[in-house]
């Protein structure tokens, strides 16, 4: 069997997806891609045409493509890139910064983008907030997530956004839904979602509009636009929990094409159908310090991580 | 020969094989890797001279 045909045009196909039984050249990949983000924003109705929305970028594949996606189909998206302070000895956070730079050297001048360098502003990036207690690597992503969802949210909200918007794929869902299936952690299961609606305390929209498409196919967009990104895994990921449902979700995708699609839009509709009733939200209250909604009396837990009394001990 | 590389490192393969051939003879998921040749994304079904170059490119990222 040779090459596909392009399904639009009969040219060389470059990427073929079988779950879809659509094999695309690359001008018409770019096209489906935008189209059916498109699509999912409106499907999901993450945000509105006149909307101005905050993409988070890292310097990796996904939120790159997000970011020209987005740009591409009109919408006003500026960016966000937080540099968490990961060395690891190959100056990780340093070269992810420069891709994010060197990206957004080329939009348009009235395309902003937001940078937030976490040592400058709180004293201590992540390895020093994470400390090098019992946790290991495991405690320092934790920290990494709150960091970044904290100063997400408060920046978003204090810039005024209409939307948070992260460049998570489908590859990523499934492993977080896998994660939460083994364990039947319903309280998380309740909550996945390519949207996660605003509340009130400051609590901004969070949405996912490449929740629909393979890891393979954003970093392809990202190939065929010629995005240049940083190929190398964030040095504290490897042998992460998450990478190894990934490998095994495309162990089997590999014997049955579209086991991941179905896994996880069959989740999305079985959550519909609210199959999880009395699991709610906790009552949030607003934190002492920074006023964002947390679930627990006092200091949020991003306030009491980088709380300066804290900053000698471990 | 061809030239696959991949992480860092370089190896050798003979030619005369798809993409995807070459893939799971390295013991990768094809699901986990794009081909890149010249620059320029290649379908896995894409069948390799007798020589030249590929470029595998892991696309499972996260932590």
């Amino acid at each position: 069997m040779g090459v596909h045909r392009c399904r639009k045009c009969a040219a060389d196909s470059v990427i073929n997806m079988p779950q879809h039984r659509l094999a695309l050249c690359a001008s018409h990949f770019v096209e489906w891609v935008e189209k059916s983000t498109l699509d999912f924003i409106g499907k999901h109705r993450m945000f509105e045409p006149q909307d101005r929305v905050l993409v988070a970028v890292s310097g990796g594949k996904d939120s790159l493509s997000l970011w020209r996606i987005l740009l591409n189909l009109g919408f006003h998206a500026d960016g966000l890139y937080i540099d968490l302070g990961i060395d690891a000895g190959c100056a990780y956070s340093k070269r992810s910064g420069d891709y994010v730079r060197n990206f957004a050297q080329n939009l348009a001048p009235d395309v902003r983008l937001h940078i937030l360098d976490l040592a400058s502003a709180y004293g201590r990036a992540v390895p020093e907030l994470a400390g090098r207690r019992a946790g290991g690597r495991k405690k320092l992503c934790s920290v990494c997530g709150l960091v970044k969802r904290h100063e997400m949210n408060r920046i978003a909200h204090e810039l005024g956004y209409d939307a948070i918007v992260t460049g998570h794929n489908l590859d990523d869902e499934a492993a977080v839904l896998f994660g939460n299936t083994l364990r039947w952690d319903v309280e998380y299961l309740v909550r996945q979602s390519p949207v996660l609606p605003g509340a009130a305390l400051g609590l901004a929209k969070r949405v996912k509009p490449l929740a629909r498409f393979y890891e393979r196919e954003t970093a392809a967009y990202a190939i065929v636009s010629n995005i240049d990104y940083i190929e190398d895994e964030c040095p504290f990921s490897k042998g992460a929990t998450s990478i190894r449902y990934k490998e095994v979700l495309n162990s089997m995708e590999a014997g049955s094409p579209g086991t991941k699609l179905q896994f996880y839009y069959s989740f999305l509709r079985a959550r519909k159908k609210e199959i999880f009733p009395g699991y709610d939200r906790p009552d949030l209250q607003p934190c002492e310090k920074c006023g964002q909604a947390t679930g627990i009396p006092g200091l949020c837990a991003f306030c009491r991580l980088t709380d300066p009394e804290k900053a000698g001990g471990q | 020969m061809v030239k696959v590389h991949f992480r860092d490192t370089e190896i050798e393969r003979p030619g005369k094989i798809t993409i995807r051939e070459l893939i799971k003879d390295l013991g990768l998921n094809p699901q986990s890797v794009l081909a890149v040749r010249e620059g320029k994304l290649v379908s896995n079904e894409t069948r390799l001279g007798e020589d030249g170059e590929i470029k595998l490119i892991s696309v499972i990222s996260g932590g």
